[in-house]
This record gives structure tokens, C-alpha cells and sequence, in this order.
């Protein structure tokens, strides 16, 4: 499972590289989302940092709908979902590979919408290491529950506008609880931050675990 | 074993010098397994369509068999069958030594299926591809350079992407991972649509070579004509049940027994 798991991640790093579309697409359409949200909120500094961590989240979540969608769309063929099915790969190795694959590229996506939040709204992590496992968490329960749900939904014709009714609101508690998480990490209070880490810890590991079992199953339905 | 009508050998193609085909990835015993392909009163659905509506049909270890008949007549759906893809619920289904009724997901790494779309990634280079597929297969990578070679996927044209090769050449990188992943039994639809001359003649010695190696080849096509020379059988289908069947046609290709001259292609392929 683990070896399969490598070369799909492997294989779906190496298109996303060639074809650039996170870079491309799934980046500036985050950033576009920040500072749209930064406009719709008025030019108030104090209601910027405050918002900070919500807006950021939400720009993650959005990112995380088109990157799975990306993800999906490079196994649309039929010809490419029948190969994966006569591979030999391990439907659960596929899926931990889609979703490492996609959790990566979030975790880059992170990482530069963050830049972009401290140099617009000016504000500054306290307590890093929860910013940290917050964003570790949370990027995992994205992308099991992205691939999970990008796996139901592929293969179906109306998959672009069916994906996000399905995954928004299965994410809703990952936007709530790393939001908090982040606030917290942004005003040094630990206590209230960790206790947002007991929600994104088990939804982490739910939807992995789900993945894991339903993938082979979704897979021969779609 | 048949003795060939006439002394002439296949020209060889314009794709180098051949290697011969790896062997297959598990020995086949046909003791134990008689038929490859074993279907009594088949009936497969796609979706809530019954595809095959009870399809007799049986095909030996190292048989080539072609499959014609109109559109819809259920020869995709038959192919589809065999590997695995269709849900089959009612009749007898066993292919390689595997109920379909009861795991049709256990003759999916023993099964090539080239079907109308090649199951290729656009965005990687036709080398990556094999290479992708033979790994998945869990096979050595190692497998992926002689068959890219056969099919002439050398120099530049293995480093190019996929979504920058022709039809052809996309179809010559899909059977260049079978040829890789050496499969038992061959599921090829159309396979000779988009192929030149040189490929198309490349595609009959690879699929002789296979048949000899003890693999299995069933074939749907629109031109039979083109697979008269290597087919054993040729198989007729109409609304989704096999109609009639023919025997091989006298003259043509017909496999020799192997010959160490090297410019002899697949071992000794001679036609008529």
C-alpha cells in the first residue's frame, strides 16, 4: 500500500509540476480570494488582523475544492480510470497518494497565502508550533476528505459543480476549528488554541481512515 | 503446430530491431486452466444496461481471437468484461482462473486492456508513462526501456508528453506498457486505428509473439481483414450474445516454430 501510495504521489507531484495549474490557477485565485475579502471587510486594521485566520482558511478551502478538482481531472478519461482500476496499485495506496499529492501542494499554498496575509494585514504568529500542527492537521482533513469526495463525485458528468456542494459543508468543521486554532496561535492563547486540535485531530484521522476503506468501493462506482 | 505457406518472412518494421517480448508474468499451467476465457449465458451490466445479454463464448491459452460485429453489438462490453470492469450477474464468467461473479477484481493485474481512449497521462512523457504503468504493475522499470524501443518510442519521442504526440503515437505508447507489463490474456479494441502500416504490422508480429508465448489475444475490431492472417478464431456478436463463429482462414500469417536468425521478427512469423 505504502509503495503504491509513493508512485501515485509521485506521479500526480510530477503532472502537477509539468502543468503548473497550482501555481497557476489554484495560487492566485487564494490570493484573489484574500484580497477580495480584505475589500469586503473595509480598510479597518484592527478588523483585518481579526479576521485574519478565517480569511485565510477560507481561502485554503476554496484552494482545496480546485485542487482536488485538478486532481480528478487528470483521471477524467475513461481510458486513465479504467488503467488505475487494471493497474494492480492498491485502492487505498491510490488514495493515500492522491491525497499526500494534494496535501502537499496545500501545504505550499499555506505557506505563501500566509506570507501574503502578514505582508497585507500585519499580523504575526506568537505561538508557532500551534500555527504549526493546526495547519498540519487541518491541511490532512482537507485533502482525505477532498480526495474522499473528489473520488464519489469523479467519473460523474456533473463532477465540477457537484464537488463543492458535497465537500463544503463536510469541511465546515475544519474552517471553524483551524480559524480558532490560528487565532489563538496569533494572540498567545494556548489553552483555547489547543482545544480546536481535538477537533481537527479526529477529523484528520476520520476521513483518512475512510478514505482508506471507501476508496476501493467509490472507485468501482465511479 | 501449422507449417508456414510460404518462406517469406514479415518485412521488419521500420522501428529498429526487435527484442523479443518478455515472459509472461505467471506461468500459465493449462491443465489446471483450460480455457482463459470461459463464458456460458454471460449476462454483464453497464450501469442498469444489460451489455451481455448471455454471451457463450470460450477461448484457449495462446488462442487469437477476433470479435466482430456492428456498433453496439456489445464487443467493447465483452472486452470489458473479461478485465474485470463489468459486473457480470447472472451465468458463468471465469477468466484466467477467476470467478468474475464472485472477485472480478483478481484478473485485473493479469489482463491488458487497450481500450478506445489510451489510459495515458497527458502531461507526462511517453517513457514516464510506461514507466508509470509497469511500476504500478509492480514490475522492474527496467521492463519499460526494450518495450519503448519496440514500438520505436526512442530519442526525442520518448521524452515527449503525451498530449503532444500524435494518435498513433499515443496508441504505440499504450501498447508499448502492455508489451512491458507482458499480460496473459490481451484485450485489444480497435487496436489498429490511427496505426501506420509499419505499426500495424509491428502490432501483428507483437501479438503472434504473445499468442506463442502462451498468452491469450481477443481482439474486437471493424477491419478483421487486417487480423485475418493471426486470428485462430473469429467470433461475431449481435445485441450484446455471440451469433456465430468462424475458424481461421487458410491463408495468411501463421506462427513457425522459433528461429534463431535474427531477421526473423517474433520468432518466426511468415505469411503468405
Amino acid at each position: 500500500m505504502w509503495r503504491d501510495a509513493l508512485l501515485v504521489a509521485g506521479k500526480d507531484l510530477r503532472i502537477e509540476l509539468r502543468s503548473r495549474v497550482a501555481l497557476w490557477q489554484v495560487l492566485p485565485f487564494a490570493l484573489l480570494c484574500l484580497v477580495l475579502f480584505a475589500f469586503a471587510l473595509g480598510p479597518g486594521e484592527k478588523a483585518l488582523r481579526a479576521a485574519a485566520p478565517g480569511l485565510f482558511w477560507l481561502a485554503v478551502l476554496f484552494a482545496t475544492v480546485l485542487a482536488t478538482e485538478r486532481s480528478f481531472s487528470i483521471e477524467s478519461g475513461e481510458g486513465t480510470r479504467d488503467g488505475l482500476r487494471l493497474s494492480g496499485l492498491d485502492p487505498a495506496g491510490i488514495f493515500l497518494g492522491k491525497a499526500a499529492a494534494l496535501a502537499l501542494q496545500l501545504a505550499v499554498l499555506e505557506i505563501v497565502l500566509w506570507a501574503g496575509i502578514e505582508f497585507l494585514f500585519g499580523v504575526r504568529v506568537h505561538v508557532a508550533w500551534l500555527a504549526l500542527v493546526a495547519s498540519v492537521l487541518a491541511t490532512i482533513g482537507l485533502a482525505s476528505a477532498g480526495v474522499l469526495y473528489g473520488a464519489l463525485s469523479a467519473g460523474l458528468g456533473v463532477r465540477e459543480t457537484l464537488l463543492p456542494l458535497l465537500v463544503l459543508p463536510i469541511l465546515a468543521p475544519v474552517l471553524l476549528a483551524a480559524s480558532r486554532a490560528w487565532a489563538a496561535a496569533l494572540t498567545g492563547a494556548v489553552g483555547a488554541g489547543v482545544g480546536w486540535l481535538r477537533i481537527l485531530g479526529p477529523f484528520a484521522v476520520v476521513y483518512a481512515v475512510l478514505g482508506v476503506l471507501l476508496y476501493g468501493p467509490l472507485q468501482e462506482a465511479g | 503446430m501449422t507449417a508456414p505457406i510460404r518462406e517469406d518472412r514479415v518485412r521488419e518494421p521500420a522501428y529498429g530491431r526487435l527484442a523479443p517480448l518478455p515472459p509472461p508474468l505467471v506461468a500459465l499451467a493449462p491443465e489446471a486452466m483450460p480455457h482463459a476465457v470461459h463464458l456460458r449465458a454471460a449476462v454483464a451490466l453497464a450501469g442498469r444496461f444489460p451489455a451481455l445479454s448471455g454471451v457463450d463464448l470460450s477461448v484457449d491459452p495462446g488462442e487469437v481471437v477476433v470479435v466482430v460485429g456492428p456498433n453496439g453489438a456489445g464487443k467493447t462490453s465483452l472486452l470489458r468484461t473479461c478485465a474485470g470492469l463489468l459486473p457480470v450477474t447472472s451465468g458463468e464468467a471465469v477468466v484466467l482462473g477467476c470467478d468474475l461473479r464472485l472477485d472480478r477484481a483478481a484478473v485485473r493485474p493479469r489482463v491488458g486492456l487497450l481500450g478506445h481512449t489510451a489510459p495515458l497521462y497527458a502531461e507526462l512523457t511517453a517513457a514516464e508513462n510506461v514507466r508509470f504503468a509497469v511500476r504500478a504493475a509492480g514490475l522492474a522499470s527496467s521492463r519499460a526501456e526494450p518495450a519503448l524501443e519496440r514500438l520505436g518510442l526512442v530519442g526525442r519521442l520518448r521524452r515527449t508528453t503525451v498530449e503532444r504526440l500524435s494518435a498513433g503515437q499515443r496508441k504505440r505508447v499504450a501498447l508499448a506498457a502492455l508489451v512491458a507489463r507482458s499480460p496473459e490474456l490481451w484485450l485489444l479494441d480497435e487496436p489498429h486505428a490511427g496505426l501506420d502500416a509499419s505499426a500495424r504490422e509491428l502490432l501483428a508480429a507483437i501479438l503472434c509473439e504473445a499468442a506463442a508465448g502462451g498468452a491469450t489475444v481477443l481482439v474486437a475490431s471493424h477491419e478483421p481483414e487486417v487480423l485475418r492472417a493471426q486470428a485462430t478464431r473469429t467470433v461475431a456478436m449481435t445485441g450484446g450474445r455471440v451469433t456465430g463463429e468462424a475458424p481461421a482462414q487458410p491463408a495468411g500469417l501463421r506462427l513457425a516454430e522459433p528461429t534463431d536468425d535474427p531477421l526473423a521478427v517474433g520468432g518466426g512469423v511468415h505469411v503468405a
